[in-house]
């Protein structure tokens, strides 16, 4: 408790707040000291303890001057018969005082370590900041000057605040003390957003290598970082889906249209084009309509996602939703009893009785042709089909 | 007596070339027996492909289908394969239907000769073919290169042997 010296408590023009802590309760080694429980301020050059009750009371220590801290947990203590609740600490050590140190609350103390005690929590977020000062170590950049020495080293280093000038001046300090506060809390989130930007760039320059073929990229490593992407989800690195539209998005659209698609395929028969499909979506959304891509990705994950809908390709290329409950054998088999009735059936007759779309129409008779049920006539008077009688 | 068709002929998808691949071998099986026994019927020996897509074989004009030119070629394919069916030329515009294979025009005409019994002799080709001896036979009017084929096939047998002689050919039965 020797290294500290008093002190204004005041920031230097180049020194940042980093964090404070209240209730915080200061040990000379492994004894409490002399001083009540306080405020832990922590800057980018010093560390800085002020009395709660005595805002004159104020000590501080230059960050430099710590060799090494660690965390000390809180427990359950045994001693004199009474179980004491410890509380977490930070145990931080020191160089020895330079000799041109100002005076301070200990002239001189046996140990060459200090403790602070959480007594109010917050030792975790105070040690990860400690640390990342002590990383950073800020100070080195913007060197301080020594605070103005006090005359009597037991008296409170801030100078007597007197009158109107020390309200204006305890008022613009609180203000400053806010104002670094806010720019901290946001600190993490603009770190976050450097570091996002960072990591588009980077997947963004890389995939560009890979389209122009640039650099010394095998085709191995190539589908590789491809599938590294993709798992990241960033299914195309070119296109703009880097921003939270991949796989995740596709998934939750496809729980979405498996609610609002089971009304309507009941009333179609059990199967919708996927071009209609795609209408009916985004002409209920109304606005954030959705893209073909998005949609037809987010269909291929039915299966996955155990939904009762499913994506199929025809032969033919066209694309139907179709519940799953949907049994191709029975439309088959009903479409082979409507051609014998009507003797034989074109598509769009085919439609106009089932009250389907004249696409689905034809792609269920060439399916019933290919299973060997219906056989064609192709003649000038168009195509139709005859119930296979070879 | 006149032909019967069948019952496809009047089914318009038989003019249509069907994409079902088993469908498609049901039908090619009909066209050739049709076109064969309409042959037989007709005792035409030699068709020509551009006349046949004009003949009411390939052309059913109740019912307003044609078998396309594709079509006809398919099933002339689908002939030569069988053994009923012999090109003419390279362009295969011409060709002809054999729509009783060589071996069995032989075996009738042996028959026939052992019957009679003609074993043992010798004719010319025009007495079998032309004969008042064969009228009533099947192989009556056959023509001279159907006739001299079965002969050959005969003769590949050992049933009987061609001759060459002064004014055309003869044949030796056995």
């Amino acid at each position: 408790m020797d290294r500290f010296s008093w002190s204004n408590g005041l920031l230097e023009i180049n020194e940042t707040l980093v964090i404070q802590q209240r209730g915080v309760k200061l040990y000379d080694g492994d004894d409490k000291a002399k001083l009540d429980v306080g405020v832990a301020l922590l800057s980018t050059h010093r560390l800085i303890w002020r009395d709660l009750k005595n805002h004159e009371c104020c000590i501080a220590i230059p960050l430099s001057q710590i060799i090494f801290f660690e965390e000390q947990a809180a427990g359950i203590g045994k001693r004199s018969y009474i179980p004491a609740l410890h509380f977490a600490k930070i145990v931080i050590h020191l160089h020895p005082a330079p000799a041109n140190k100002e005076p301070g609350p200990y002239q001189q103390s046996k140990f060459s370590y200090i403790k602070l005690s959480f007594k109010e929590h917050g030792q975790i977020e105070f040690f990860r900041r400690l640390t990342e000062e002590m990383t950073q170590k800020r100070w080195e950049n913007t060197p301080v000057s020594q605070p103005i020495p006090t005359a009597t080293g037991a008296q409170a280093g801030r100078t007597r605040a007197v009158g109107i000038v020390g309200i204006e001046r305890k008022i613009e300090e609180r203000r400053k003390e806010t104002d670094k506060n806010i720019s901290e809390a946001f600190e993490d989130l603009s770190k976050l957003m450097v570091k996002a930007k960072e990591m588009v760039e980077l997947s963004r320059s890389i995939a560009n290598k890979i389209k122009d073929k640039q650099g010394d990229i095998t085709e191995d490593e190539t589908i590789r970082f491809k599938s590294y992407l993709l798992s990241m989800g960033i299914a195309n690195p070119v296109t703009r889906e880097t921003h939270g539209s991949g796989t995740h998005y596709h998934m939750q659209l496809a729980k979405q249209l498996g609610d609002m698609l089971q009304a309507p395929l009941e009333e179609r028969g059990g199967m919708m084009a996927l071009t209609e499909v795609y209408c009916l979506v985004n002409r209920a959304r109304g606005m954030e309509l959705l893209s073909p891509e998005d949609l037809v990705n987010a269909c291929k994950m039915f299966e996955s996602l155990k939904l009762p809908l499913r994506l199929r390709v025809f032969d033919s290329g066209v694309m139907v939703v179709q519940l799953q409950s949907h049994s191709e054998e029975e439309m088959i088999a009903s479409a082979l009893d409507n051609v014998s009735e009507k003797g034989s059936l074109t598509a769009e007759e085919f439609a106009k009785l089932l009250g389907l779309s004249v696409l689905l129409s034809k792609e269920r008779l060439l399916l019933a042709e290919k299973m060997g049920h219906l056989c064609r006539d192709d003649s000038v008077e168009g195509l139709r089909f005859y119930p296979n009688l070879f | 007596m006149s032909f019967e068709w069948p019952w496809q002929y009047n089914f318009p998808p038989f003019f249509t070339l069907q994409p079902n691949v088993d469908t498609r071998q049901k039908q090619l099986a009909a066209w050739c027996s049709l076109a064969l026994s309409y042959c037989r019927h007709h005792k035409l020996y030699t068709l020509d492909v551009m006349e046949a897509q004009e003949s009411p074989v390939f052309n059913n004009k109740k019912i307003e289908r044609k078998l396309s030119l594709e079509a006809i070629q398919v099933v002339f394919e689908e002939l030569r394969k069988k053994g009923n069916l012999e090109w003419l030329d390279k362009n295969k515009s011409r060709c002809l239907v054999m729509w009783r294979r060589p071996e069995e025009w032989g075996k009738l005409i042996y028959q026939w000769v052992s019957k009679n019994g003609m074993v043992n002799t010798v004719c010319t080709l025009y007495e079998l073919s032309n004969g008042d001896d064969t009228e009533g036979e099947e192989f009556h009017g056959l023509e001279e290169w159907m006739l001299l084929r079965s002969l050959q096939a005969l003769q590949t047998e050992g049933k009987a042997e061609i001759i060459t002689m002064d004014d055309g050919k003869g044949v030796k039965f056995f």
